[in-house]
């Protein structure tokens, strides 16, 4: 047994920082490493809200309703035990995050206000104005600002992860990491390690992602043997603001606090669309789905917004955007939504409190992830992974106001959980694997700084980002990731041909994007292949030439493994053990 | 000839070396905005006149004004690069250029990254937290009227940037101003049903050298805040705050 248990905590979002706060608690030290300052991290972004079925609206809502809901949102992909232990805990880590200051909206009697989200006739969803991600994020922040004033934390910001130290055993001993600044590649002993390093949707290019959101610490251990779950499960969100540079959310709270989606029902409508009248307005989502109306799942938004646009070709003057309208609202709820308001209005021009915006689907959220089990731990003893990181919890489909719920309840079990294994692991044997694995991190790193090709690392990026989000977003075919997936090897095939423009080794960070670049070619093989032999539709994975779920084949997780350089997939059976499989269908009455 | 976006930017490839302007021209395309704009030079990494240089080295990541992150000086004004629109900027006069520069109270680290710490230091020293027994469940928080939220809120929002700090005449070398940011969160803090049982320390924590007696009233947070946060109000009123603690430390001390 180890004296003291040393346990690296990579990622500062909110499954990290949880994981951080209940190691420390418990009386065990951290090491936390982050690209950036755990304050900026992405968890920052979140905004609409986070689930509990507190009931405090006198509608009956309850913890089993709130685990069906996000198991029938997820069609039936997740294991049914992590979702239950969730929900289970959701009451209380709202309670938790109300003691720790977050400034939850209220109800005039002083007890926490709730909203109604996607995906469920509940208003189950707890939230800070629109802002709710990043009220979450300071309070967690704080709580571990005060733990490393008190010795128990040790911050590595600045820092990228870049694998895991294994030792003959295939036991992780420890992480090798780039300092971002002077770029110092070292090592760092740990008895065990948690991974909450987010979602990947850089590697679709423009995704209402932050930039860190690479998905490279993820792929590097799936490289170093972890399996990594249920890959080709991307949510495309159905409200995002189409940019120059990223797509911007607008928070799925807009349409909780009555938004409504339409286009005009005649495509060449060309009157300014506060000027068309109710009759000739068509709220396709409302029509289609008169009982859940603009707050079904993000997925089926999401196709309907696809086929109004490119199949009934009613996009607003012939564009890929719909209307999401919020002119309509009374004070008080715009006055809800303030947060969201304000990045519309800085970043399109126009306030939306007078306008109808006009939206696009974007990539979002990440439902495949690391595979751990019901303890978060992966397959590489000692590996932990928490949050958009892991595949937990989602299924194929999350839901609304969920992730922040689960990044917090997966840090919870995954800190203790280390904690625990750490202190049963036996000492290493001679030094575990150290020297051998930043020999190996160099190396790559000296590859990199002697290349002297002529392929630009961000132009491969762009390529990357046009190919996936061409063939493996909201609408697949086989045919299309096929041609993904050679283009994928194409640009790996160019990628030995790079040329960093910049070899210096001061705060380098286009070195530190190539070689992340490198990550996001083998997980988007991943994605690719995934999706291209899971021939059904299920929650976001949708090919219209396999247009139903298929239970009997599909009714199985997804597992891929780094085999000779290249994704070896095989599936493993369900926990369907609470609720029984049954047809997911938002369109009755 | 389509038309390019002219900018300037003062470089600087590590903490000793010398500061030089290197000018870019980009191809235009509409609704770009200055993070976009960085973003095409690392794709093209070529001054004005035809020499290859190294990317810009910068500060982002959520691109949405909310992680604090690409603070900078854009025409000479400290603002996110993120929310800085290029048509915005160059309202009526294409050709003018754009300057970028990092922000100039804090040490460079490269290019337009500079080293922010301070900030989190200063957050650490007022006990910026609320003291919770622990995270086990304890049932729920006490009651809050939403007027209470209301008021806490905004004074959450502050999103770590440090432009308040850039551009207040007090915060340098000489004062050791905490700056706005801190004052505000104390504030928040003390606000806290739970929070306020550190509001003595928190209070003499901005008694001495470098707290609230710095503040010169300039204004200049509160106008230049990305978020609107309401600083010069946070500020008097801690200040009166920190006032009544040091007269009772004086007498009960």
């Amino acid at each position: 047994m180890a004296a003291s248990p040393r346990i690296i905590v990579v990622g500062g979002g909110l499954a990290g920082l949880s994981s951080v706060i209940k190691i420390a608690e418990a009386g065990g030290t951290v090491d936390l490493f982050s690209i950036v300052p755990v304050k900026r991290s992405h968890s920052v972004c979140a905004q609409g809200g986070i689930n509990a079925a507190k009931d405090l609206k006198g509608e009956g809502d309850s913890v089993l309703k709130h685990f069906d809901d996000t198991v029938y949102g997820g069609d039936f992909l997740a294991n049914q035990t992590p979702v239950k232990n969730m929900t289970a805990q959701g009451p209380a880590i709202i309670d938790l995050l109300d003691r720790m200051g977050v400034p939850f909206n209220r109800t005039p009697e002083g007890l926490l206000d709730f909203r109604r989200f996607g995906g469920t006739l509940y208003q189950r969803t707890a939230f800070a104005g629109a802002t709710t991600g990043q009220q979450l994020l300071y309070a967690l922040d704080e709580q571990v600002r005060r733990h490393e004033s008190e010795g128990k934390v040790t911050k590595y910001e600045g820092w990228e992860f870049l694998s895991a130290v294994l030792d003959d055993n295939g036991v992780c001993r420890g992480i090798v990491a780039m300092d971002l600044r002077t770029m110092e590649t070292r090592t760092f002993p740990a008895d065990a390690i948690i991974i909450c390093t987010g979602g990947n949707g850089a590697i679709f290019g423009k995704s209402t992602n932050s930039v860190v959101c690479t998905g490279s610490a993820q792929s590097a251990l799936y490289q170093q043997g972890a399996f990594y779950a249920n890959g080709e499960f991307i949510q495309v969100h159905p409200t995002a603001i189409p940019g120059e540079d990223k797509l911007r959310l607008m928070s799925e709270s807009a349409r909780g606090e009555g938004g409504r989606v339409w286009v005009p029902r005649d495509r060449n409508d060309k009157r300014v669309a506060r000027s068309i009248p109710e009759a000739d307005r068509y709220y396709f989502l409302e029509e289609r789905y008169p009982k859940y109306g603009n707050l079904v799942p993000r997925d089926i938004a999401t196709r309907e917004i696809f086929k109004i646009v490119y199949e009934d070709q009613m996009g607003i003057d012939g564009q890929p955007m719909v209307y999401l309208d919020l002119t309509h609202l009374p004070k008080e709820r715009l006055h809800k939504l303030e947060g969201i308001l304000e990045i519309y209005e800085k970043f399109v021009g126009d306030d939306p409190r007078e306008v109808p915006m006009k939206i696009f689907p974007g990539v979002h959220y990440t439902m495949g992830g690391l595979w751990v089990d019901f303890n978060q731990q992966t397959n590489i003893p000692g590996v932990f992974a928490a949050g958009e990181a892991d595949y937990s919890i989602h299924g194929a489909n999350r839901l609304g106001a969920n992730s922040l719920l689960s990044c917090i309840y997966g840090g919870f079990v995954a800190g203790p959980q280390a904690l625990n294994y750490a202190k049963a692991l036996k000492p290493a044997t001679g030094d575990g694997g150290h020297a051998a694995e930043l020999q190996r991190q160099k190396q790559k790193n000296n590859q990199l700084t002697s290349s002297t090709g002529t392929e630009n690392p961000f132009k491969i990026w762009r390529e990357l980002g046009d190919t996936m989000t061409k063939h493996a977003t909201i609408v697949r075919y086989n045919a299309g990731l096929d041609e993904a997936d050679a283009k994928l090897v194409e640009l790996l095939h160019r990628y030995k041909n790079i040329n960093l423009s910049d070899k210096s080794q001061w705060a380098n960070t286009s070195f530190a994007f190539t070689r992340q670049l490198y990550n996001m070619l083998e997980l988007g093989r991943v994605i690719v292949q995934g999706a291209r032999l899971r021939d059904e539709s299920r929650g976001a994975h949708y090919k219209p030439d396999f247009p139903n779920r298929n239970d009997e084949q599909f009714l199985k997780t997804t597992k891929a493994a780094f085999v000779d350089g290249a994704p070896s997939i095989t599936y493993e059976d369900v926990d369907t053990s609470h609720i029984k499989p049954r047809p997911r269908v938002y369109s009755s009455t | 000839m389509p038309r390019t976006i002219k900018v300037e930017i003062k470089r600087q490839s590590n903490p000793d070396a010398p500061v030089v302007i290197e000018k870019f021209e980009v191809p235009y395309r509409p609704n770009m905005n200055i993070t976009s704009l960085l973003g095409e030079i690392a794709c093209n990494p070529i001054t004005a006149d035809g020499k290859t240089t190294a990317p810009i080295a910068y500060d982002s990541n959520c691109l949405e004004e909310i992680c604090g992150s690409c603070a900078m000086l854009i025409n000479g004004k400290a603002r996110m690069a993120c929310s800085a629109l290029v048509d915005k900027l160059q309202d009526g006069n294409p050709d003018e250029p754009i300057t970028l520069a990092p922000l100039s109270k804090f040490p460079v680290v490269r290019d337009l990254a500079v080293d922010r710490s301070v900030l989190f230091q200063n957050l650490k020293s007022v006990k910026a937290w609320v003291p919770i027994d622990g995270t086990y469940d304890l049932g729920a928080a006490p009651r809050q009227f939403p007027q209470i939220q209301e008021e806490r809120y905004p004074l959450s929002n502050c999103i770590s940037c440090t432009i308040c700090m850039e551009v207040c005449p007090q915060f340098n070398d000489s004062t050791n101003f905490v700056g706005a940011a801190t004052i505000a969160q104390v504030k928040l803090f003390n606000m806290d049903p739970a929070g306020s049982v550190l509001k003595e320390e928190r209070l003499r924590a901005l008694a001495g050298d470098g707290g609230v007696q710095e503040c010169g009233f300039a204004q200049n947070c509160v106008e230049a805040c990305p978020k609107q946060l309401p600083l010069t109000e946070a500020i008097s009123d801690v200040t009166r705050e920190v006032i009544v603690q040091q007269v009772k430390d004086f007498f009960t001390r």
